[in-house]
């Protein structure tokens, strides 16, 4: 049998509205059971885990991640790629089409997705928008999303062209999926490397300016409400790793006017603000830029309030020699899958107040609704296996050194950490356990 | 955020004792200091100096032109009798796409002590530092900072300026005087070494120029807890009527990146010329840290009057550099400082 137990643990299950003593059965890669404590009755199960004072949660889900594969597997692969998310509580990742060479074609898509791969927890994957995502001609929806395509995007950089943005978001709206967009206007960031103000001024780094996320925000905002006036469709824009007041403001409105609009936030823009780059910290080096401290804290206000539909960690893995640079110089990026729980609990549950329920929601639950993962981020009897079973108490450490990734750029190397993943559970397997 | 306030405290020991990567780390005692340790070079005969540095050897690393920096510190390092060789990007590997990091430690292997690095990115001398655990200087880097020109100019000030001779070098000694600094301050490393250093001397440093070329942001180069502080003067004239000295810089064509001037106007509105030196400030000092462009920041006969200072600048800057390379190597009673 392939029963696997979970007794006496604190089953969150936002989807459910559940957050009580619960006993959990999982069989055949399915949940079976999900009884009070005491209540399930197993003859014979291959596992039994206490999880007495654990959380037992559906598998964290996050929508953007760069494993690297193919092209560039010194950085990351997706073996290495889905260890380190399942090491940090993950059962879900959705891959970024900037791979070597793009994934815009069906059979480059086909071939990520492959089980050849080795992903140990489950590979969705974003194709690229337009070919190359070079931001021109739209690649193939249709086609892409029969081969499993859960949105579309040409993360890294934007779809800057109007016509082009528009266009993407009519053909994704007509089959259900997001557009995810990099909100960067790249005509106003040439020769940037981190956010503009009083510290790139210090530091001599030419900064980008918070109009330059907004401005691209606020473009896409105006084309949902044209194409629902116009073309009688109702697209989902979904703003990726927002950094700034301005463009989450912008996000607010919109959703009060009704428009279909999810966004992201990333762990290290609600923990650091751009005085962390230090002495020229190349690991403190991404795009979006770190912000200030009032949009660190609009950050944490729209995760509170609800704007914020789900936390991603734009996982994104840089050798050593390459972020080994001069500060301009050097790639853009962070890893985060094995910090985005320890950093979210630590700051919005520990630090604000937030529901260790309402994290799961915005890590799991809203995230796996985004892109349409059916019978995930929910462990509701019949959704996949995919659990995760952490301490939320336990206060710890990150070390860098220990990391599953095959890259270390991490500005949280030594950070403290609450809450600790004991164990990770993909669709009946144990992936990971602390 | 306490994980960054230790990671930081750690850093000041990942490079070398000696290094000058910037003003910000430099203590009033350690600006004393140097300038202690230039007046006693000075006074030094030929002969005593160049035995200071005998035998040691001093890597001139320059990935940007330079006349006035990279010769003042070779012949600084001459002086001292210090073994020099310059590299530079137009004739070595770098030209063939060898990293900063393995330039460094090529001539680390080579016996370089000391290396003295201008970068056209900002932070670069951090990473030399780092990655060869060598004493590095910065002779510039990117837009960020000039620290031997800052040190070069305070020197500068405290010959010149009236009653200033002799007078102990501590947070008061620049009390009372006015620096108007006028021009590209954006793309400035000399602004920023001199904003962040005069200060902690007591001076007041205003910063003027057009917007396109000074930002707001450029306010937090001020320094907190220092008696004197950085403010921002867009007018030139009301500028000038404060001032005790005027730095004047150069408009950096090639860091412009698209921006769009009109020099007619910026030359009518900040141009230091004699009418508007004598009606506004007839006493100032006037200093430029070179390269000038006559007729544009700054007329000709403005730059070779009385109250001009810049051939002096450049003397003094070959002072202060003999003292920052026995510093950088240790030499000369420098063991125990650090930056």
């Amino acid at each position: 049998m392939s029963d696997i137990l979970i007794l006496n643990g604190r089953l969150v299950d936002p989807a459910n509205g559940l957050d009580a003593e619960r006993d959990v059965l999982l069989r055949h890669g399915r949940v079976a059971a999900v009884e009070m404590p005491g209540g399930l009755r197993v003859a014979k199960a291959k596992e039994t885990i206490d999880a007495k004072g654990m959380i037992v949660a559906p598998g964290l889900v996050d929508v953007h991640v760069h494993l690297r594969e193919p092209g560039q597997t010194y950085k990351e692969s997706i073996k290495t790629g889905t260890a380190a998310a399942a090491a940090g509580g993950f059962t879900s990742v959705v891959a970024m089409p900037n791979t070597v060479p793009v994934n815009d074609t069906v059979a480059r898509l086909e071939w990520m997705l492959d089980a050849a791969r080795g992903a140990c927890v489950k590979l969705f994957a974003m194709p690229a928008a337009t070919f190359g995502s070079m931001g021109e001609e739209i690649t193939d929806f249709h086609e892409l999303q029969r081969a499993g395509a859960v949105g579309f995007t040409d993360d890294g950089k934007p779809v800057l062209l109007d016509r082009v943005m528009r266009a993407a978001l009519v053909a994704a709206a007509g089959i259900g999926v997001p557009v995810s967009q990099h909100a960067e206007d790249t005509r106003l960031t040439g020769g940037c490397s981190m956010n503009a103000g009083p510290v790139a001024f210090r530091l001599g780094l030419r900064g980008m300016t918070v109009e330059a996320e907004s401005k691209i925000v606020e473009r896409d905002i105006r084309l949902l409400k044209d194409i629902e006036q116009h073309d009688g469709l109702r697209p989902h824009l979904h703003v990726q790793h927002v950094s700034t007041a301005k463009a989450m403001e912008a996000i607010r409105q919109a959703k009060r006017d009704g428009l279909h609009v999810t966004c992201e936030v990333a762990p290290h823009h609600f923990t650091l603000t751009d005085e962390a780059i230090g002495e020229y910290d190349t690991n403190a080096k991404m795009n979006p830029p770190l912000r200030n401290d009032a949009d660190r804290l609009a950050m944490i206000a729209g995760l509170m309030d609800g704007t914020v539909d789900c936390i991603a960690t734009d996982h994104a893995p840089h050798a050593l020699f390459e972020k080994e640079q001069e500060f301009e110089r050097a790639p853009n990026g962070i890893t985060g899958l094995e910090t985005a729980l320890g950093l979210a609990l630590r700051v919005l549950h520990k630090g604000n107040g937030m529901p260790i329920s309402r994290v799961i929601e915005l890590m799991s639950t809203q995230p796996a609704g985004i892109v349409s993962l059916e019978g995930r981020g929910t462990l509701r009897v019949d959704s996949f296996a995919d659990v995760v079973v952490f301490d939320p108490a336990a206060e710890w450490n990150f070390e860098a050194a220990k990391t599953r990734s095959k890259s270390r750029n991490t500005p949280f190397d030594g950070a403290p950490m609450l809450g600790r993943v004991v164990t990770t559970i993909s669709e009946g397997t144990v992936v990971y356990r602390g | 955020m306490t994980v960054l306030e230790s990671s930081r405290a750690m850093k000041n020991s990942e490079y070398a004792a000696g290094s000058l990567l910037t003003v910000a780390n430099l203590s009033v005692e350690d600006v004393a200091a140097i300038l202690a340790a230039t007046d006693r070079l000075e006074r030094m005969t030929v002969a005593e100096r160049v035995r200071i540095l005998a035998e040691r050897r001093i890597a001139l690393l320059f990935y940007e032109s330079s006349t006035r920096t990279r010769t003042s510190f070779e012949l600084a390092a001459k002086s001292l009798g210090a073994m020099t060789t310059l590299v530079s990007d137009k004739s070595s590997s770098i030209e063939k796409g060898e990293s900063l990091k393995d330039t460094g430690l090529t001539l680390r292997a080579l016996g370089a002590e000391c290396i003295i690095l201008r970068h056209a990115n900002s932070g670069a001398p951090y990473l030399l530092a780092k990655a060869t655990g060598l004493p590095v200087l910065n002779a510039g880097d990117g837009m960020h900072e000039h620290p031997s020109q800052a040190l070069l100019d305070l020197r500068t000030m405290l010959a010149r300026l009236p009653g200033m001779s002799g007078r102990l070098v501590n947070g008061k000694t620049l009390n009372g005087v006015t620096v108007v600094i006028t021009g590209d301050i954006l793309h400035s490393r000399v602004a920023r070494s001199n904003a962040m250093l005069l200060p902690k001397l007591g001076a007041k440093v205003v910063l003027c120029g057009p917007k396109e070329l000074l930002p707001e942001d450029a306010l937090g180069l001020g320094v907190k807890g220092t008696s004197g502080g950085v403010v921002v003067e867009r007018d030139f004239d009301k500028a000038l009527k404060q001032a005790q000295v005027v730095m004047m810089l150069r408009i950096q064509r090639e860091r412009l990146a698209g921006l769009e001037l009109d020099l007619g106007d910026y030359i009518s509105r900040y141009q230091l010329d004699q009418e508007r030196l004598a009606a506004r400030s007839p006493e100032a000092l006037v200093m430029h840290p070179g390269p000038m462009i006559r007729g544009l920041e700054i007329s000709g006969e403005v730059a070779d009057g009385p109250n001009s200072a810049i051939e002096e600048q450049v003397r003094h800057g070959l002072a202060v550099r003999t003292a920052l390379l026995v510093r950088a190597l240790g030499a000369g009673g420098f063991e125990s400082v650090t930056v």
